[in-house]
């Protein structure tokens, strides 16, 4: 018999700096992930349920997009409206690249899932790989067959156009096409593959798959939109934000992905009592009345948020800046005589804007401050949904976009030279945002914290204890920071702020 | 080679495995027994680095489990309770993917991969998909994937299980040569015969905590007290036999009785002297079997006064 072989335990890439060191090493770390995916590749192939509707979508879909593209082309040409059929081609070559991604999401959601059902998956942790090698194995191994047909779909779609229609499509419309849909496959993926660690059953897997398919279908939505609209660059930002997003997701599949929890995980019923429990000690904590809740629970959590909230203070300033900066620029190479005449004089400017703000005293009594404080939650409600969504990341833009209209507002108001942007900012922003700066710097403080603490690894917890305890450490500064600061602001904005704004506009 | 400290394991306040603290040396079989939810695969998940421990600590080859899981999970080889086999596989596809796994060259592998395939008989069926294996044919293609790598630990969870019995004799005899190989291989079973063949040591645990651990005479001499010997008679007596002060007569019948010694066999040839000197008519003396089973099941009574969930004995 041999002699046992000793091994070495594969060391991570980047240990060191020098290539002759880190191109081997990177090598042997990277050989147990395609050793798995090469395994999962074969097992695909031979699953006729996986390889027929790839076929299906590769050979049989495209013709058929390319058969409504044509009928589309007839159809629209009689009414002259040919521009309806040439913005309908990039659409349906967005559709023919993403349908055969879909079945990517089946094989995703049972990838650890499934492995547990079939109890494949016990030698698979017991083997001398590492979390990360294991995780992005499957991961990639996952996308590589759907991606290929995808291509293909594309590729033949675009062939039959060419050949029948003689339409090209522009390199920079299918660069970002293929590009979205790479990078739409990977979001959904890794977003499956996170729920499959998690899940308890394919069934559980299956179900949390509406948290990935109603996203996707409304960003698929919006990319039509877009497309339909010839805003192709904005395709390039959906790339960017999707990219953060899956790098997120991954980060926080490997944080919490739990060999024990893996094998062990037989929870599959809610317990709504201990989930209140949780949510409940994380938002009260110890306290026994609101005075200690505020000594205890809200002012050291305000306190541990005093470096998230420099960093929102900083992109609150940027966005006002960028707004400021933009709107200068545009007022700067405007045609005066393009601007109407009660926007162009400031007399008139000024007479509108202090009526309006007339109005606003003499309205400022009643239902004003609720009106006022309703919309902004309604503002915040969505702010944190897409956050929750996105790690906190497309909720911060949501705040940001008020302070960038701010900055615009400046820059026009000095370009009629009825403040400087001190003055608007001291006479327009400061008497209400005194209290709903501080209130929407906490909140997006606390909505980043919300999207680090899901990211960051828990070995003692699950994902969802972690989750439900973010949600209420977020509860405890929303409840006893932003909301009461949020009231107070819509007050002031109701009473306060018409009556300083015409204080200054009559000097 | 394998050692525990306090090892212990709880899900959500139920403690699976409590205060395990034993260990294997190199060349050494150690058979785990236990009824169902005694806490065995727990324990071998835990010494495969699978599972943390709640407490207490665990090595293997020096190597703590929590430290070190990657050189832990490269030096122990495990047969799990459930295959976890790939259906779509053939055994050759498999073996090699495992190979893979656990860094063997291409040489090594094929050599180890014909061995044990061509040991355990599934030589011609290597390229068969192991969906269409028996169930004996898959435990022993598990058992080959746990030795690919030649570990020096073994974990074995029902090794022979669903194993027809020439199979069976086949497993058991790898086993044992694992042993001479200096191998330290920790056995889970029910089957307490192959636990008395193979093992050089027993552990028995219950409810998570170790009841009982010894070499299997130790065991039986716990649980069932020495020896008893089986005095056989050429013709029927009824009357007392005249033993020596110190032999107890634990059963009597017309043509034998059942003596225990008040020590040990060293006693027998005081208590024969006296039955012959008095005429009885002995023509046989052999100690009466106690085996593993008798004992496990006295154990388990004297723990729980009742034996419903008892493992059945091969």
């Amino acid at each position: 018999m041999e002699e046992p072989k000793a091994y070495l335990k594969p060391h991570s890439p980047g240990a060191t700096l020098s290539p002759a060191r880190w191109l081997p090493r990177a090598r042997a770390w990277w050989r147990p992930v395609l050793v798995i995916l090469h395994r999962e590749l074969l097992d695909q192939s031979r699953d006729w349920r996986i390889v027929t509707p790839i076929v299906g979508f590769t050979l049989f879909f495209p013709f058929l997009m390319n058969f409504v593209a044509r009928r589309m082309v007839g159809f629209v040409e009689r009414f002259g409206a040919e521009i309806v059929a040439e913005r309908f081609f990039p659409f349906l070559l967005l559709v023919v690249g993403f349908f055969p991604l879909s079945i990517s999401l089946v094989i995703a959601l049972e990838s650890f899932a499934g492995e547990r059902e079939r109890n494949t998956i016990e030698p698979l942790l017991i083997a001398p790989i590492q979390d990360a090698q294991l995780y992005l194995g499957k991961l990639l191994s996952v996308l590589v067959l759907p991606l290929l047909a995808s291509f293909l779909g594309i590729l033949s779609y675009i062939g039959v156009l060419m050949w029948r229609l003689d339409w090209k499509p522009e390199p920079m419309t299918l660069t970002a096409v293929v590009v979205l849909t790479v990078t739409q496959g990977v979001l959904m993926v890794s977003a499956a593959v996170l729920m499959s660690t998690q899940a308890t059953s394919v069934r559980a897997a299956n179900l949390l798959a509406t948290l990935i398919i109603v996203p996707i279908a409304l960003l698929l939505q919006a990319e039509s939109m877009f497309l339909f609209w010839r805003q192709y660059h904005v395709l390039w930002y959906i790339v960017l934000a999707l990219l953060l997003t899956t790098a997120l997701i991954v980060r926080v599949g490997l944080a919490y992905f739990n060999r024990e929890a893996l094998l062990n995980r037989e929870m599959d019923v809610i317990n709504l009592g201990t989930l209140w429990r949780l949510y409940r000690r994380a938002v009260v904590g110890e306290a026994r009345n609101l005075r200690e809740w505020y000594a205890r629970a809200v002012w050291p959590e305000v306190r541990r948020l005093a470096l998230p909230s420099l960093s929102i203070m900083a992109l609150l300033l940027t966005a006002m800046g960028i707004g400021y900066v933009t709107v200068a620029r545009e007022l700067a190479s405007i045609d005066p005589h393009l601007v109407p005449q009660s926007m162009r004089d400031p007399d008139t400017y000024l007479q509108n804007l202090q009526r309006w703000l007339h109005a606003s005293v003499l309205g400022g009594a009643g239902r004003l401050p609720l009106a006022l404080f309703f919309h902004n939650m309604r503002a915040l409600f969505l702010a944190w949904l897409l956050g929750v969504m996105s790690f906190g990341v497309v909720g911060l833009l949501v705040i940001m976009l008020p302070f960038g209209i701010l900055g615009g507002a400046m820059a026009y108001m000095q370009f009629l030279n009825l403040t400087t942007p001190t003055e608007f900012f001291l006479g327009f922003v400061l008497p209400h945002g005194v209290a709903e700066i501080p209130a929407l710097v906490l909140f997006g403080a606390s909505l980043l914290r919300l999207g680090a603490r899901w990211i960051t690894p828990s070995r003692q917890r699950s994902l969802g204890e972690v989750w439900i305890t973010s949600l209420g450490i977020w509860t405890r500064i929303f409840l006893g920071a932003v909301l009461p600061l949020m009231l107070l602001a819509a007050f002031l904005e109701a009473y306060l702020a018409p009556r300083v704004a015409l204080w200054f506009l009559a000097r | 080679m394998i050692r525990t400290e306090g090892l212990s394991k709880s899900f959500e306040g139920f403690w699976a495995v409590r205060d395990l603290t034993l260990e294997v040396h190199p060349g050494e079989i150690l058979a785990l027994l236990g009824p169902n939810g005694a806490g065995k695969t727990t324990t071998v998940r835990m010494l495969s680095a699978v599972l943390r421990p709640s407490r207490g600590r665990a090595w293997i080859g020096g190597y703590e489990v929590t430290q070190s899981p990657d050189e832990v999970r490269s030096l122990v080889g495990v047969l799990t309770e459930q295959h976890g086999l790939y259906t779509r596989m053939t055994a050759l596809e498999y073996l090699t993917f495992f190979a893979r796994l656990y860094d063997l060259p291409p040489e090594v592998s094929a050599r180890r991969i014909r061995h044990w395939l061509t040991f355990f008989g599934l030589w011609e069926f290597r390229h068969q998909r192991i969906g269409n294996y028996s169930k004996g044919m898959r435990q022993k293609l598990a058992l080959s994937r746990a030795l690919l790598h030649h570990p020096q630990a073994l974990l074995l969870d029902e090794p022979t299980s669903a194993m027809d019995p020439e199979s069976a004799r086949r497993v058991r005899q790898a086993i044992a040569s694992l042993r001479s190989e200096e191998r330290a291989i920790i056995l889970c079973t029910h089957n307490l015969m192959e636990a008395e063949t193979l093992a050089d040591r027993i552990a028995i645990l219950d409810q998570g905590r170790l009841v009982a651990l010894g070499t299997p005479e130790e065991l039986k001499d716990q649980a069932l007290g020495p020896p008893r010997f089986r005095v056989v008679l050429a013709e029927p007596r009824t009357d007392p036999p005249p033993l020596p002060p110190g032999f107890q007569v634990e059963e009597q019948r017309p043509t034998f009785l059942v003596v225990r010694p008040p020590r040990d066999e060293a006693d027998n040839p005081r208590m024969l002297r006296a039955l012959l000197h008095a005429g009885w008519p002995v023509t046989r003396l052999e100690e009466v079997p106690r085996t593993l089973e008798d004992a496990y099941l006295a154990l388990m009574e004297r723990l729980h006064g009742r034996t419903e969930s008892l493992p059945q004995a091969a």
